[in-house]
């Protein structure tokens, strides 16, 4: 049996790493592949929570982020598409058009 | 179980019109492709039907829907009439908007996307449980991506949506990863819930504290409060203006719906308190709203200082907007009754002034095709009557009297004086102050600069002059008789209690 702080501190170091991937990375399709790193980061939590604490609730709350999370990058990847016929770039530093 | 499925479909009969509209209005566009302006009245009708199974609902007792998953109750349906109004007047917008008239795009996907954008702000208000929180929130936020770059060929409106869709990913992240916290801490997803285990106590504060800041950042997001705001200017900027408008006002109404509802059942001792003005007693040690008053702070303050370098009028707005979401963080900070009644009366009012705001600027870009500030210039001379109305809208804004704004502003600041958050009024009025010499730059433009020897006098169409009367009417007439606005909103704080 592990025990819950494992998997805590696992989703913890997940979770910020998807937080720096974003914060730090310039090309808009691994922002996007951060972003899904941090849900799975709350993903990994929840069903861990779930186990302890012998209640389902949490692991309904992770079919529902999944679910959510692929129509989310449905539409960023449409998004970036149509952004790319515009700009033929996908560098989010040279997406400057509006600023301050 | 049976039983109490079917009680709760009929109480959910609202949201399962506007769930039909949006299917219709999709069908209506497939099968009608010439008629582009039929979608349009297809929603009409179908937001008219939504209207009237609200209607239905005034008056009745609070109840819980669907094993409390949502609240029927005066709070709910407040914002739900809220929502609609401002559906309805979108739509009017839309078909009023060359933008979209020239984008020659199918136009029913457009109508059916406000639908399901509505659909998801009706869920907003209402929501009792952390999964129809997330959920809600979704529907709303992923709605508004597409809408926004519904312009896709336009550079800034693709530009605009992508920021939008990472701000609004990461936000729901860190709401997410909040939720999972407060849920391995109390062990439930639903409010109810989490309050009885926080009352219980054997909670760890600081685990709390993180748990409740990381769900501040998916709140702060959808009301684009200071520091979760930096996707606001962008979107509005760039998006097509009816969907900025929608955005300002609804978007910020069910955000403020949601949060208000999740704060006070969650963390209010419900059994203590109960009086119309007496304050509430908050979950002991853990005093949530000095978090809330910061954010305040920091939306007025920065909202109000970058506004006053912004030339376009759209961004200008936008900037003006976080202002007044600091504005309205005032009345949830403050823990009693009165407060939330403030912020109430705040957001029908800011309804019709920024409503009014953002079809004044439509109209104006409609004819010269400008949002820039020196644009205006002298406009007052070439259209007087519409002059005349942004300036009464504007006034507003700020919160000059006898406009609506200035009674909006008058009530939260009573709320925070009553509370003795006296440091936060001074706060608030000097931004008021700030905000009178950007709101006082346009309408220098308009009426102290003579137009250019080119400027010929603008002529707006009878149907556009009238809706926007209907914005500044009751902007000044609120200002001066505002008593039913106010016995409303107080009757409408009530909120569904758990046993």
């Amino acid at each position: 049996m592990i025990p819950l702080e494992y998997y805590l501190s696992l989703s913890a170091v997940l979770f910020a790493t998807g937080v720096i991937g974003v914060l730090t990375r310039r090309n808009a399709i691994i922002v996007f592949m951060s972003i899904e790193l941090m849900l799975n980061a709350v993903n990994l939590s929840l069903v861990a929570f779930s186990q302890y604490l012998g209640s389902t609730t949490g692991q309904v709350l992770v079919f529902f982020v999944m679910a959510v999370a692929a129509a989310e990058s449905a539409i960023g990847l449409a998004i970036i598409i149509a952004l790319f016929r515009n700009k033929q770039t996908l560098n989010i530093d040279e997406l400057n058009l509006l600023k301050w | 179980m049976l039983q109490h499925i079917i009680d709760s479909s009929h109480l959910f009969r609202p949201e399962t019109a506007l769930t039909a509209t949006f299917c219709v209005v999709l069908l209506v566009d497939l099968f009608l492709r010439k008629r582009t302006s039929m979608p349009a009245y297809v929603a009409v009708l179908g937001l008219v039907v939504t209207g009237w199974f609200i209607a239905a609902q005034y008056g009745g007792a609070p109840a819980t829907l669907f094993s409390n998953m949502l609240a029927v109750d005066p709070f709910s349906i407040f914002f739900k009439s809220l929502t609609l109004a401002s559906t309805l007047v979108i739509v009017l917008f839309s078909l009023q908007s060359n933008e979209l008239r020239d984008s020659k795009r199918m136009m029913g996907e457009y109508y059916a996307l406000l639908v399901s954008l509505t659909l998801g702000m009706f869920l907003m208000a209402g929501a009792t449980n952390l999964i129809m929180m997330y959920l809600s929130i979704e529907l709303t936020s992923m709605s508004s991506y597409i809408l926004s770059a519904f312009t896709k060929e336009a550079d800034d409106s693709s530009e605009a949506s992508l920021k939008y869709v990472i701000f609004g990913a990461v936000s729901s992240g860190l709401m997410l990863y909040g939720m999972s916290i407060l849920y391995g801490l109390t062990g439930s997803l639903d409010i109810y819930g989490i309050n009885r285990a926080l009352i219980a106590g054997n909670v760890n504060n600081v685990t709390l504290l993180i748990s409740v800041v990381l769900m501040t950042a998916g709140f702060g997001y959808k009301i684009s409060a200071v520091p979760f705001h930096f996707w606001t200017p962008d979107v509005y900027e760039g998006a097509p203006l009816p969907v900025t408008a929608f955005l300002s006002v609804a978007s910020k109404a069910a955000g403020f719906a949601m949060m208000m509802r999740f704060f006070k059942v969650t963390f209010i001792d419900a059994a203590v308190g109960g009086s119309y003005l007496g304050s509430w007693i908050s979950v002991p040690g853990f005093e949530w709203n000095h978090l809330l008053a910061i954010l305040a702070v920091l939306s007025m303050t920065i909202g109000n200082l970058i506004a006053v370098w912004q030339t376009n009028l759209k961004r200008l707005l936008a900037y003006s907007s976080i202002a007044h979401a600091g504005y309205l963080l005032l009345g949830v900070v403050v823990l009693s009754n009165e407060g939330y009644a403030a912020v109430l009366i705040y957001l029908a009012v800011y309804f019709f002034m920024n409503l009014g705001a953002f079809f004044a600027v439509m109209m104006v870009a409609n004819k010269i095709g400008s949002e820039h500030i020196d644009d205006y210039k002298g406009l007052g001379y070439r259209s007087p009557l519409l002059g005349v109305c942004f300036t009464i809208l504007l006034l507003s804004l700020t919160g000059i009297p006898p406009t609506a704004g200035f009674v909006g502003k008058l009530y939260l600041f009573s709320a925070l004086l009553n509370a003795k958050w006296i440091w936060l009024a001074v706060v608030a009025a000097l931004n008021s102050v700030i905000s009178l010499y950007y709101y006082l730059r346009i309408l220098r433009n308009m009426f102290l600069t003579q137009p250019d020897p080119a400027g010929a006098p603008i002529r707006f169409g009878a149907v556009q002059i009238v809706i926007l009367l209907m914005f500044v009417i009751p902007t000044i007439l609120l200002g001066v008789y505002f008593g039913p606005l106010v016995q409303y909103a107080q009757a409408s704080i009530t909120m569904f209690t758990n046993r």
